[in-house]
């Protein structure tokens, strides 16, 4: 195999990769998982037991 | 310090004393970083201020600016940050203190063995890696250590998810120490002296492999980490797409390791070596700007906020310098406009727009959203002074990024022209002379840059110190 078709499969790998990528994030089914997963830098401002404890 | 297992509370001792530590050392260091920086563009003005000692030479102190501003006061912002927020979105405090606390002092140690070995002549002489082979065996040490702390704090979370601020500083410090070692690999021939394992245009290669993904890793995605959560955090709103991020991170973090050739245009390196830098340089404006857009959008909708709190304003202004600087990136990585800006002070000019723009004032904002929190105080002693501080690292770095793009393209040009007969219209000195008004005015921005840090460490000192008695009678817990 050359050198040109090497870097063929690779590019064609990457994009295929890529895609995957995009689709596994913009799939529906994890649309739940990732709005909770964005709350996380606001859980422990939410419980009245954690401003007791750091008061800020 | 406190380190109660408190599996069963939901509201665990988070580990402040070592994120209180490195904040305050990010303070201490910007400002001698700083200091040093604006002392080596004083020298450019006026050479004799060296004393003719050598260890005051330009050559001596660069590579100490460097070194105390990327890993002191950025290495410093970073610890902070990751040790914070991996403690905050994982609902647990850290795996272990003492081995965070051995990264502080580690850290320190390498710090000052920097500052002595530097000024001293001790190097390398690879950019950005100068430190001899037993400080460089230290870093790998303190390094693990961190790893440690960070992804062990983050196999015992008590949340489902990792936060996306994690991935990013999960992939920096993995990165980080990959590239610290195989670039260091050296045979020492004494205490202080080393050879690289490498040798020609693969040494060339390895250097900048390293040194453009230390830029990638440890200037970006490790402050693209801080970006996701204190932007947030300070908008109080969530990020603009969750989603975004995690194409953002994927495609930030394939492409970026491939850019390195594009330090090595011309050079003895193969051209298909150097194309391929050239392409993936220009294919990385792409995730940039994905994030940089996910950053500022994060925003939408509460835009009124940038215009009574400056802590927002730093943290949205560094993310455009962000966008700023990695399109100017891409665009000097192509081979016919590096023809023009290699080895001028274009160079320069580019690099500051991001370490002051984008990496000082999102470490900045950091510090100005942490520092309160850190101490249980509401806010910064005094919210008119973080204004000030914001309008002169504004200023400070336009004038700065300015003077030295006026300066590159007229170096680049001068050196370029040619007369009819083939001779070069210009010798070097001229294009010397006609650089002396960018050197005054950087070293201008320079200073007002620096002073504001004297500004924020007025603020910080007065912020903690206000606060002593209240932190004692409130909050038993922390040491």
């Amino acid at each position: 195999m050359d050198q040109g078709t090497l870097q063929g499969i690779g590019t064609i790998l990457t994009m295929v990769a890529f895609f995957g990528v995009c689709w596994w994030a913009f799939s529906s089914h994890k649309k739940n998982d990732f709005e909770e997963a964005a709350q996380l830098p606001f859980a422990d401002d939410a419980s009245p037991e954690n401003k007791e404890k750091r008061r800020d | 310090m406190s380190n109660s297992d408190t599996s069963s509370s939901p509201a665990p001792a988070y580990d402040v004393k070592v994120v209180k530590q490195f904040a305050i050392m990010t303070v201490v260091w910007g400002i001698v970083g700083m200091l040093v920086g604006v002392i080596i563009a004083a020298e450019l003005v006026w050479p004799d201020i060296n004393m003719h000692l050598p260890w005051f030479h330009f050559g001596r102190l660069r590579p100490l600016h460097t070194n105390a501003v990327i890993f002191a006061f950025g290495g410093c912002a970073l610890f902070a940050s990751t040790y914070w927020v991996v403690q905050r979105t994982c609902q647990t405090p850290l795996v272990s203190s003492r081995l965070a606390a051995f990264t502080f002092w580690g850290w320190q140690a390498i710090i000052v063995a920097a500052a002595i070995s530097l000024p001293l002549g001790y190097t390398t002489s690879k950019e950005y890696a100068e430190l001899e082979w037993p400080i460089d065996i230290a870093i790998a040490i303190v390094w693990i250590a961190y790893a440690i702390v960070f992804f062990g704090t983050i196999m015992k979370r008590k949340s489902r998810h990792i936060y996306v601020a994690n991935w990013f500083f999960g992939a920096f410090i993995i990165t980080v120490a990959m590239l610290h070692i195989v670039n260091s690999l050296a045979v020492p021939v004494s205490m202080m002296k080393s050879y690289s394992v490498y040798s020609g245009a693969i040494d060339a290669m390895v250097q900048w492999w390293y040194g453009h993904n230390a830029v990638g890793f440890f200037l970006t995605a490790g402050f693209l980490g801080m970006m996701y959560y204190f932007v947030p955090k300070q908008a109080d709103r969530p990020v603009y797409s969750y989603r975004l991020s995690i194409v953002h991170f994927w495609a930030l973090i394939s492409i970026y390791i491939w850019a390195g050739p594009h330090h090595l245009h011309y050079s003895a390196l193969p051209d298909w070596t150097q194309s391929l830098g050239m392409v993936m340089s220009l294919i990385l404006l792409a995730p940039s700007w994905g994030g940089m857009i996910n950053g500022i959008m994060t925003l939408s909708g509460a835009w009124e906020k940038l215009r009574t709190d400056p802590t927002l304003r730093f943290l949205v202004v560094s993310l455009s310098f962000y966008g700023m600087s990695t399109f100017e990136g891409p665009m000097m990585a192509i081979k016919t406009v590096n023809s023009l800006s290699h080895d001028t002070d274009w160079t320069i000019g580019h690099v500051h727009s991001g370490a002051l723009g984008w990496v000082a004032m999102i470490s900045i904002g950091t510090m100005y959203h942490l520092i309160p929190v850190l101490y249980n105080r509401k806010q910064m002693f005094s919210v008119a002074l973080v204004n000030l501080h914001f309008w002169m690292a504004t200023i400070g770095t336009v004038l700065y990024i300015a003077s030295m793009w006026v300066n590159g393209i007229a170096q680049g040009l001068m050196w370029r022209a040619f007369n009819a007969d083939g001779t070069l219209t210009y010798s070097f000195v001229e294009a010397l002379k006609a650089s002396y008004p960018g050197y005054y005015i950087r070293l201008l921005g320079g200073f007002i840059f620096f002073s504001g840090m004297l500004v924020m460490a007025y603020n910080t000192w007065r912020t903690i110190e206000s606060d002593k008695v209240r932190e004692a009678a409130i909050q038993p817990q922390t040491a």
